[in-house]
């Protein structure tokens, strides 16, 4: 009985991030578009797109090789993995118990790495200029994503995520706490950076010599751009689903039962619906900042996440 | 704090949508069904167009409320939007940019210079209109058109 509520819970996380990212893309689309006056192409614009890339004809560029074929799978299945093993919908299901904080980072910094690589293997200049800012990012969010985390697995004692977030949900003074706010903070602008949003990166850009994640892509076409769009969708569902689950866990089921699954599903929703529209309602005020000022804004956030994990550590020591 | 009050005060300033054009959709675009990811050819124009294509996009037009979306490359593109007249420095990048597209794929002459070389007939760096280059799909008359006729072109290939 638990046990396939478990399943079920493994298999609702990554049915709901796989059929729910072109969803949350296209509503903080929408959202966007409203604020800034006009009609907006509707939620289920992403799906269209999707649809219609999957239909075309692939066209694999002269030169390129098998890591630019694989990169587009190997992106969707990363995040999939991860999708199935971060606590989204609950924290107790058969693969809990691998749920390392630092296999989820290895598995998202996989993904960036094969989008890396591909854009290297196109040949072009702004494959090559793409990856190297990509990997320029990802050098500094990483470590700041493991650190932040690291920060709230301090008091958890353990770095398994449905540990540390069955933990907060039994102590909530634990995200109160200094050591939990700067994390929250740090983790945030990480997720920014990682999933390629203003003020780091534009996703809607056109002008190749500020693109980070978009000049990677410029060489794939049809079924492999389906793909890869979908990966990133996916990474920004996963990441903003990470964020929530971590700093607002409430609603998370921490036991097998079917009616905890469903108030988990119903608020994982309506908490993903809340941070697009912040998150896009905040693209709308911001300016995308200068490449060479990414570092520093990095760089700042990796200096939070390193103040959280002092401040967890001494404050907890104390007490 | 001041956009914010902006945002509140000017609300919606997209014009309501006119009503589908008529006319039947290109048979290349049938497979497309609402989504379409177009790619900007300059071939030699005088720029006249580029801004009623911009225009085209802007919130008071949004083009992208049928689907339509501008793309960075011609790989993610569905349709071409060729302006001016083919001069000859720009036939074969031309002719490049939209082998490079995958089927199906559209060509759309916008501007009476892409038609038939408009002002532009019988310069000595013309190499012809986009019809001698490339199989034209569909052309938007005009010097410049209008940005409503730009949407109506692109709401026949979304086919929304
Ligand atoms: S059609 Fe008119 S506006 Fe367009 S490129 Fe030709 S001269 Fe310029």
């Amino acid at each position: 009985m638990s046990a396939a509520v478990g399943y079920a819970a493994v298999a609702g996380q990554v049915v709901v991030v796989g059929a729910g990212a072109p969803l949350l893309t296209g509503w903080m689309r929408q959202v966007r578009a409203r604020l800034e006056g006009r009609a907006g192409a509707g939620v289920l614009q992403p799906w269209r797109d999707t649809r219609k890339l999957l239909r075309k004809e692939p066209v694999t560029p002269v030169g390129t090789g098998p890591a630019f074929r694989a990169a587009p799978a190997l992106l969707v299945a990363t995040t999939v993995v991860a999708a199935a093993l971060v606590p989204l919908l609950s924290t107790d299901t058969p693969v809990s118990s691998h749920a390392d904080l630092i296999v989820v980072v290895s598995l998202i910094a996989l993904g960036t790495l094969a989008l890396a690589l591909a854009g290297l293997d196109t040949g072009t200049a702004f494959g090559g200029m793409g990856a190297s800012r990509e990997m320029t990012v990802a050098a500094l969010v990483e470590p700041t994503i493991l650190l932040s985390v690291f920060a709230l697995s301090i008091p958890a004692g353990t770095t398994n995520i449905p540990a540390i977030v069955t933990g907060a949900v039994h102590e909530p003074a634990r995200l109160t706490s200094p050591a939990g706010l700067l994390a929250t903070a740090a983790l945030a602008v990480a997720v920014l950076a990682e999933t390629g949003r203003i003020p780091v990166d534009n996703p809607s850009t056109h002008l190749e010599l500020t693109m980070i994640h978009e000049a990677m892509v410029l060489e794939y076409a049809g079924p492999d751009l389906a793909l890869v769009e979908l990966g990133s969708q996916l990474r920004l569902t996963l990441l903003l689903g990470l964020l929530s689950s971590l700093f607002v866990p409430w609603g998370i089921a921490t036991s097998a039962s079917w009616a905890g699954l469903a108030v988990a599903l119903v608020l994982f929703a309506a908490k993903l619906v809340l941070l697009g529209a912040v998150l896009a309602a905040a693209e709308v005020f911001w300016a995308k900042v200068r490449l060479f000022r990414v570092p520093e804004l990095l760089a700042g956030s990796f200096l939070l996440a390193v103040l959280a994990v002092a401040s967890s550590y001494f404050l907890s020591g104390a007490s | 704090m001041g956009l914010l009050r902006k945002i509140r005060t000017t609300g919606r300033v997209a014009e309501p949508a006119p009503p589908r054009p008529e006319a039947e959709q290109p048979l290349a675009a049938g497979e497309l069904r609402g989504s379409v990811q177009v790619r900007c050819v300059d071939a030699g124009s005088c720029n006249g167009c580029e801004i009623e294509i911009a225009a085209a996009f802007n919130p008071l037009y949004d083009a992208e409320r049928y689907g339509a979306r501008l793309v960075a490359s011609p790989r993610h593109a569905d349709v071409a939007l060729v302006t001016g007249p083919v001069t000859r420095n720009m036939a074969e990048p031309l002719r490049r940019t939209v082998a490079a597209m995958g089927e199906p794929k559209l060509v759309v002459a916008v501007g009476d210079c892409a038609i038939d070389c408009g002002e532009f007939a019988g310069g000595y760096g013309v190499e012809g209109a986009v019809a001698d280059v490339l199989p034209v799909d569909l052309a938007v008359p005009g010097c410049p058109p209008e940005p409503d006729q730009i949407v109506a072109a692109l709401r026949r290939v979304t086919g929304r």
